[in-house]
């Protein structure tokens, strides 16, 4: 298994044919694509990911490549394509390297049906993680980079991916999607974060990506037990407050904001009612970031995953 | 052109067995190939029926278990939408004949475990359609093709009408009232197939084919039809519903190839012996094959149709693909219009759908 390093070497003809596969613990990639923005990216974001042989089973074959369409004259744009089937429509060229994080999300999404997975950031602290369940523009991901940020093991700012059999989070830690005015607070907040250019008008508005911290990279194979469940609320000029949440209510929020647990059935619930048994649950809301740091420093670990 | 025992996906679902000497990269294959082939629940499930899926390593295994959990929640639902059909239908007093995968999970058959579902088919008479398409409307399901031209499409020349889709739960019924098109050139006897159609056990007004037309069935639509993204998917039920049901019936075989004479598809049936020996290692009695040459296309037809079927009825994937390969499948797919209705027609509906296509593109 060698590092990514020399990447700036690797000729994008050679991604174009045989792929670039990297290890995103638990999942192995192999990305195919002559794309300068995305090998870009991929150099920014992944340089410390390990590389597995080529030889290796890849969990998710993807490819992002310009439609042959006669539209291309007229507009650029990018595709996306999973093993040979396009799940998505193109979009503007200049999307290229969001759409590959997109479109990576959708594959592990749509074919991990081995976890129970709730859309959620998750990140840790001393084997307990915290997982940040909330709808998109919550300020979920701007809380997640803040807290990874300040010590924080980043386990995923999408996904929280929870074993049915262990009730624990396998982390996959990938660069955090930032969009609009929360990339300008990060670079405030943490002015050595790594963030990448800035792609505008996406249909998420402005977006970037911030990479995950090197700690948090090669942790990746270190499960957490999930401690609190918090639903985090920006709200402008609010006082920072943690609230208790009903273990009830933050059932059926969190199967709200679950993939697949419908289709899991009773794995799904059994595994949503063990977690929230074992965890601590709030709301929590908040307007300053160095305010949520010390609220968060604060958190005690609940008895069950102390014993561990 | 290789062999078709070259197909990754063919030798994982008949020799299983063979799978646990496989590397990682050999199940980097094995695992596109049947996800892109809409098999890997299948092959998850006869894996689990040798107990050796436990024995996979942790990274394929992960995907057969994802497919198979998909597969087992379709299966659940399938069973909650017939019988809302079902109820939706009651006060037609129609008989509703379950149709391929509904069939095949309704009456527990093999052929279901790890299948999974776009949609459900039903087959009703002709003369009760209307009354089960009004039925249908009134709890739910609305038509999803809104083109005057497509619903005449439908109504004048095939053997179903345009898939409804239910407006809350967003799942979609085929309504057949027959087993080929109107126009088609190889028509069977719907009638009589319709009429040897065997009660469900414990469910009121449905019906399953009898096991030689379920497997005729299977065999027409795959074979005359020019879609062929499922067809390795629906060759590998073919061959699951004929090992299942020779196994249980020592006379079946017989029994199936007069039925398929009778009901006049013969020629189906030959194609779907000749294509599951080839790319499946289906075991077929030869006396039975030497008879099922009756329905068989003369030689220089037959060479012409190996090389389409046998890159057709591949796993649509680029592992298995040759430079033939896609216009294989274009061909099939003219030929499936060609089967369906008259030249004059098909110049004109073909002239049509690609005019509509320019327009919308």
């Amino acid at each position: 298994m060698s590092s990514f390093n020399s990447f700036d070497e690797t000729l994008s003809a050679q991604f174009s044919d045989k792929g670039v596969t990297l290890e995103l613990a638990p999942f192995v990639v192999r990305i195919y694509t002559d794309i300068p923005s995305v090998l870009a990216g991929l150099q920014l974001y992944y340089s410390e990911y390990p590389v597995p042989g080529s030889s290796a089973f890849a969990d998710f074959h993807v490819s992002l490549r310009r439609p042959r369409s006669a539209y291309r004259w007229f507009r650029p744009q990018v595709s996306f394509e999973f093993d040979g089937t396009v799940p998505f429509k193109p979009l503007p060229y200049e999307q290229a390297y969001p759409m590959f994080e997109w479109g990576l999300n959708w594959c592990i999404a749509n074919h991990c049906h081995r976890f129970l997975m709730i859309h959620a950031a998750v990140v840790e602290r001393e084997g307990c993680a915290a997982i940040l369940a909330a709808p998109p523009g919550s300020g979920k991901s701007t809380l997640c980079a803040a807290l990874v940020s300040r010590g924080w093991r980043l386990l995923s700012d999408e996904l929280a991916l929870i074993d049915p059999a262990t009730l624990r989070i396998t982390p996959i830690p990938r660069p955090i999607g930032l969009k609009n005015d929360s990339i300008e607070i990060i670079r405030h907040f943490n002015p050595s974060a790594v963030i990448g250019p800035v792609v505008k008008d996406t249909r998420k508005g402005t977006v970037t990506h911030m990479k995950a911290p090197v700690g948090s990279i090669l942790r990746s194979r270190e499960t957490a037990c999930p401690a609190w469940v918090i639903f985090p609320r920006y709200e402008r000029d609010a006082a920072v407050r943690l609230r208790p949440h009903s273990k009830a209510r933050t059932v059926v929020r969190l199967a709200e904001n679950s993939f697949n647990y419908t289709l899991l059935g009773a794995i799904g619930f059994d595994a949503l009612i063990g977690i929230v048994d074992q965890a601590e649950c709030y709301e929590f809301t908040y307007s300053k970031l160095d305010d949520a740091i010390s609220i968060f420093a604060d958190l005690k670990a609940p008895p069950l995953c102390q014993a561990r | 052109m290789s062999g078709p025992m070259n197909v990754a996906a063919a030798k994982a679902l008949t020799c299983t067995e063979t799978l646990i000497d496989c590397s990682l990269g050999d199940w980097d294959i094995v695992i596109r190939q049947c996800r892109a082939a809409k098999v890997l629940a299948k092959l998850a499930a006869r894996l689990e029926d040798h107990g050796l899926l436990d024995l996979i390593p942790e990274a394929p295994r992960r995907h057969l278990i994802s497919a198979h959990l998909v597969a087992r929640r379709q299966n659940q639902a399938v069973e909650i939408e017939v019988e809302q059909i079902r109820k939706a239908l009651a006060r037609t007093q129609a008989p509703i004949v379950l149709l391929k995968g509904a069939a095949y999970a309704m009456a527990g058959l093999p052929a279901a475990r790890g299948r999974v579902f776009a949609d459900i088919d039903i087959l009703v008479p002709r003369e009760r359609l209307a009354d089960v398409e009004a039925a249908l409307m009134l709890h739910g399901w609305i038509s999803t093709h809104h083109d005057a031209y497509d619903q005449r499409y439908y109504r004048q020349w095939m053997h179903e009408i345009p898939p409804m889709q239910h407006i809350k739960r967003g799942t979609v019924i085929d309504v057949h009232h027959a087993i080929t098109p109107i126009t088609s050139r190889i028509r069977a006897d719907s009638k009589k197939m319709l009429a040897a159609a065997a009660p469900l056990p414990g469910h009121d007004r449905l019906f399953v084919l009898a096991p030689e037309d379920m497997v005729l069935h299977s065999a027409t639509h795959l074979f005359l039809e020019g879609e062929l993204d499922s067809g390795f998917r629906d060759l590998a039920d073919i061959d699951t519903l004929l090992t299942h049901f020779a196994a249980a019936d020592d006379s079946f075989w017989e029994r199936l190839m007069e039925r398929a004479v009778e009901v006049g598809l013969a020629r189906p049936l030959f194609y779907a012996f000749r294509y599951t020996e080839k790319i499946l290692g289906t075991r077929i009695p030869p006396r039975i094959q030497a008879k099922a040459a009756v329905g068989s296309p003369a030689r220089p037809l037959l060479s012409l149709m190996d090389a389409l079927f046998l890159r057709a009825l591949r796993p649509k994937h680029s592992t298995v693909a040759d430079r033939f390969t896609g216009i294989a499948r274009w061909m099939l797919y003219v030929r499936g219009h060609w089967l369906r209705m008259p030249l004059p027609l098909l110049v004109y509906h073909l002239a049509r759908k690609a005019l509509a296509v320019e327009q919308s593109g």
